[in-house]
């Protein structure tokens, strides 16, 4: 089963966004918010667009909105994932 | 100091041609909202839009102009001659030298360039499209201003020519450009107004794709609902209004009616977000405060607001914040606003235009547009936005407010024009 | 109140940064050369003046490419110099004291070019998040206005070649109506299949070369590039230290009557208003930047409103954009910079690929020419009938540039 680990979602987010200079997406940002790392609502649009074509799943439109962090946004897409299995 | 005033109006907006099918549609608080019918919508997420039933033929134009022009500039067309009718002019009765032309618009011809880009592309396989399919006019669909130059042919005007482009408040800008040229003296009269055609497969996907339109398809003439707490979104509409602009002295002197004076107008840019805008509504406020004071006229003394009210979360709270911020709290909340894109929808480039046509009607009859389908008051949103139901108010000052991509906020204030 | 440019930057086929261009532009090296970008194999036209050695990731943050067009990059790098170049401090204006005006013609073509693709040939979830804006008219305005703070009066004016001028002139408002600094100018480009054929079907794009005023023009070349000014209050700029390039003097533009109509082009009367508007006659005019269709008829009518306004061979006139080919929004903002470049220099660059004029002006050909320079005009045509005309004058007063003072 596919699944998104945060290796492959950090490369869809600089690919689909780039990555701002004063941030280490390499580190540990599991838990820290999309907009301390320099990514807007727009880039996470770019980035959950990117995910639903790889995908080819539909994710929850609230859940998006309600996904902060690169945990959250990981959880709402292997679910989305695994319920598509 | 020059004072500039609208002698002329045009329209075409969604549920009519013409000024007076525009003005009966928003004082009867008729929404033109319907599914899409330009093509088939159905793999959108926002499948509803305020489309106008354009006749070409019948709205006047002629076989060369329907073939030549793409919808949007057909709008600014019929519109326009509408605007120097209504001024009691004819093409070429003012001096064509000092007669310039100002056009707004967002996207341009749109809807005609996503029609030969299909042809030339054969439905999107070749990257190297065939140049042995483009029709003449492609390049004419390719730059706006070639809508601009169409209008200045159709009324005869060759003095300063121009699209004004910014986003959605460029309906609103293009009028305040045009009124500083007659002030600073580069022309004597402009025909002025703004245009937007953009129900169009491309853009369906790009609002999707920033879920920016409604996805309430299933009730369409209640999917526009500014202010309302249950809104999700814009609806997108289309359509044009051109106005006759001269200085105030001369179009009296020539016995032209005057539908209001073009007192007072600024812009500000948010600097923040292509798409967001700062919470605070800093900048719109501003922007509203400096077209007041161009035009003289305390903030209390403002009769009627008609509002951006794009029915997306996130305006409709920033614009309430920005009205109270510069109209003062207790004046912001005795003043009737009201946004009719609840009726027409947001038709990007085209709707400031439209709005300034509104807020003139208004002045001109003493009724001020309702704001359609808001049922449930949003508890942020808390002034009196004259909900679904017109209301006669006599209305000397008027302040129309545009928001737009790119952090345009921008303000203009019309004003009953003593005769 | 005086406007002066206090900044230039610059992005052009023939160099990136304002230095590398005007060496090129002086030694009248051309940056016209087979398309590269896409295959252009099947078109009838196949020369350019593409920007070479561009990449956006250099020049840019990273968060910024991936949402922009390439005239966009362009125009943010070229923004960037400018304002560097002008010394340029973020705070030092005031709230709402820096504004933003740009020139555009078709907005982020090759952006939208993509996207158009991928929701034809794809399917409508594949359309970019960013095509909203990436590829409208008002784009560069708005990333540049973000970028730097520009939060005073913004707004993009189209006019397709005559834009770069409108655009400075719209910016001059501004700075007479109280904003200190206006970010202006224009860069553009449509380098991709759709935006070649959207030129092509003009039938004006030559299929051999760019030689206005040429016995052998047979049309234009498309380029991509510009230049982003900055427009200033002379006594702002003076007060902050800030050496000019020159006074945007006079401006005024025309729209030509309707085809067909029996009446002049309206070029000579944008002209006329703008050397009125800067209180000039023709006989203080040292050189003109000319618009330089490179279409006969085109060539014919600016070359007889030359004539009539400055009398056969009365002028100087020069048109180095045939080494960068017609830059749309980007080119007559470019052609300024030219001019305030030559001001300060005192040297007009040569018009490259002509030998001699098949009219009677006296073009500037072969090698640079060195003359003083006092007083230039430029002037621009936008597809449709649009005209502008800018004056620029050496500013010699309280802040003039140290090169002239």
């Amino acid at each position: 089963m596919a699944q998104l680990n945060l290796e492959d979602l950090v490369a869809i987010m600089r690919d689909c966004a780039g990555e701002d200079e004063h941030v280490n997406l390499d580190g540990d940002i599991l838990d820290t918010l999309f907009y301390d790392l320099g990514y807007d609502s727009l880039a996470l649009l770019q980035t959950t667009g990117r995910i639903e074509q790889e995908f080819d799943i539909v994710l929850d439109e609230d859940g998006i909105t309600e996904a902060e962090t690169p945990r959250a946004l990981l959880a709402l897409v292997n679910d989305c994932l695994a319920q598509a299995a | 100091m020059t004072r500039v005033g609208i002698t002329g109006i045009g329209a075409v907006a969604p549920g009519g041609v013409g000024v007076k099918a525009y003005w009966e549609l928003l004082t009867q608080g008729r929404s033109a909202t319907r599914t899409i019918t330009a093509y088939d919508p159905s793999p959108f997420r926002s499948r509803v839009a305020a489309e106008v039933d354009f006749d070409a033929r019948a709205a006047g134009l002629g076989p060369q102009e329907i073939r030549r022009l793409d919808r949007a500039a057909q709008f600014a067309l019929v519109s326009a001659r509408e605007a120097l009718a209504s001024a009691g002019l004819t093409p070429g009765e003012l001096d064509p030298d000092r007669t310039g032309v100002a056009l707004g618009s967002a996207v341009g011809c749109t809807r005609s360039l996503e029609e030969e880009y299909v042809v030339v592309s054969d439905g999107g396989r070749l990257w190297e499209v065939d140049h042995r399919y483009a029709i003449a006019q492609l390049y004419g669909h390719f730059v706006p201003s070639s809508m601009a130059a169409e209008v200045g042919w159709a009324v005869d005007a060759r003095g300063p020519a121009a699209v004004v482009s910014t986003g959605c408040t460029s309906g609103l800008d293009t009028i305040g450009y045009a009124a500083e040229l007659i002030r600073e003296g580069s022309a004597s009269a402009m025909i002025a107004g703004s245009t937007e055609a953009p129900i169009s497969p491309i853009t369906s996907a790009c609002f999707d794709a920033i879920k920016a339109t409604t996805p309430r398809n299933d009730d369409p003439a209640t999917a526009s609902r500014p202010f309302d707490r249950t809104r999700n979104g814009l609806v997108l509409g289309e359509g044009a209004a051109f106005f006759v602009l001269e200085d105030i002295d001369a179009a009296l002197a020539r016995g032209a009616h005057v539908y209001a004076e073009v007192a007072g107008y600024a812009t500000r840019c948010n600097a923040y977000h292509m798409t967001g805008l700062r919470m605070d509504g800093h900048e719109m406020a501003e922007a509203i405060t400096v077209a007041l004071a161009e035009a003289r006229t305390d903030p209390s003394d403002v009769d009627y607001v008609n509002a951006h009210g794009s029915s997306t979360k996130q305006n409709d709270r920033h614009e309430t914040d920005a009205i109270k911020q510069a109209l003062g709290l207790e004046h912001a909340r005795a003043t009737p606003v009201s946004s009719i894109k609840s009726m027409i929808g947001h038709s990007l480039g085209a709707i400031g235009s439209l709005e300034i046509a509104a807020c003139a009607m208004a002045i001109e009859h003493g009724v001020v547009p309702p704001t359609a389908n808001l049922r449930e008051p949003d508890p942020e949103c808390d002034l009196d936005y004259v909900p679904v139901t017109a209301r006669e108010h006599r209305t000397d000052v008027a302040l129309t407010i545009g928001s737009g991509f790119g952090g345009f906020q921008s303000a203009m204030v019309l004003k009953r024009c003593p005769s | 109140m005086t406007a002066v440019i206090t900044g230039i930057g610059v992005t052009a086929p023939t160099g990136l940064g304002t230095d590398s261009y005007w060496e090129a532009t002086k030694a009248g090296r051309s940056g016209i050369t087979p398309i590269d970008r896409f295959d252009a194999s099947g078109y009838p036209a196949q020369l350019a003046g593409q920007v070479p050695g561009f990449t956006a990731a250099e020049h840019l943050p990273s968060r910024l490419v991936p949402q922009t067009d390439r005239m966009t990059q362009l125009a943010l790098t070229a923004g960037a110099w400018a304002l560097e170049d002008a010394a340029y401090e973020p705070d030092a204006f005031g709230e709402y004291g820096v504004s933003v005006v740009t020139a555009a013609s078709g907005g982020g073509v090759e952006f939208g070019h993509r996207e158009l693709e991928n929701l034809w040939r794809k399917g409508k979830k594949f359309v970019s998040a960013y095509q909203s804006f990436a590829w409208f008219y008002a784009v560069n305005t708005g990333q540049l206005s973000i970028r730097h703070g520009g939060r005073g009066p913004c707004g993009t004016l189209v006019t397709e070649q005559a834009g770069g001028l409108d655009a400075v002139g719209q910016a001059r408002r501004h700075v007479r109506r109280g904003t200190p600094l206006v970010v202006t100018g224009g860069v553009d480009g449509a380098l991709s299949p759709w935006g070649w054929v959207a030129q092509l079907s003009t039938g004006l794009v030559s299929g051999t070369g760019y030689r206005p005023f040429g016995a052998e023009a047979d049309g234009y070349l498309p380029g991509e590039g510009g230049a982003i000014l900055v427009l200033e209050d002379a006594e702002s700029a003076a007060a902050r230290g800030i050496p000019a390039y020159g006074e945007i003097a006079g401006y005024a533009a025309t729209l030509d009557p309707r085809p067909g109509l029996d009446a002049p082009p309206g070029l000579r009367r944008a002209a006329e208003l703008a050397l009125a508007d800067a209180r000039v006659t023709p006989s203080e005019v040292d050189a003109v930047f000319a618009d330089a269709a490179g279409v006969p008829e085109l060539d014919r009518i600016e070359a007889q409103v030359l004539c009539g306004l400055f009398g056969p061979h009365g002028v100087p006139v020069t048109a180095p954009k045939s080494a960068t080919g017609r830059l749309f929004g980007g080119g007559a903002a470019l052609d300024l910079a030219a001019a305030l470049l030559s001001l300060r220099d005192g040297v007009l660059p040569p018009t490259p690929g002509v030998e001699r004029p098949d009219h009677p002006i006296d073009l500037v050909t072969g090698a640079a020419r060195e003359l003083p320079l006092r007083t230039v005009l430029v002037l621009a045509r936008g597809h449709g009938g649009f005209n502008a005309a800018v004056v620029v004058r050496a500013h010699h007063g309280k802040g003039a540039h140290p090169w002239r003072s």
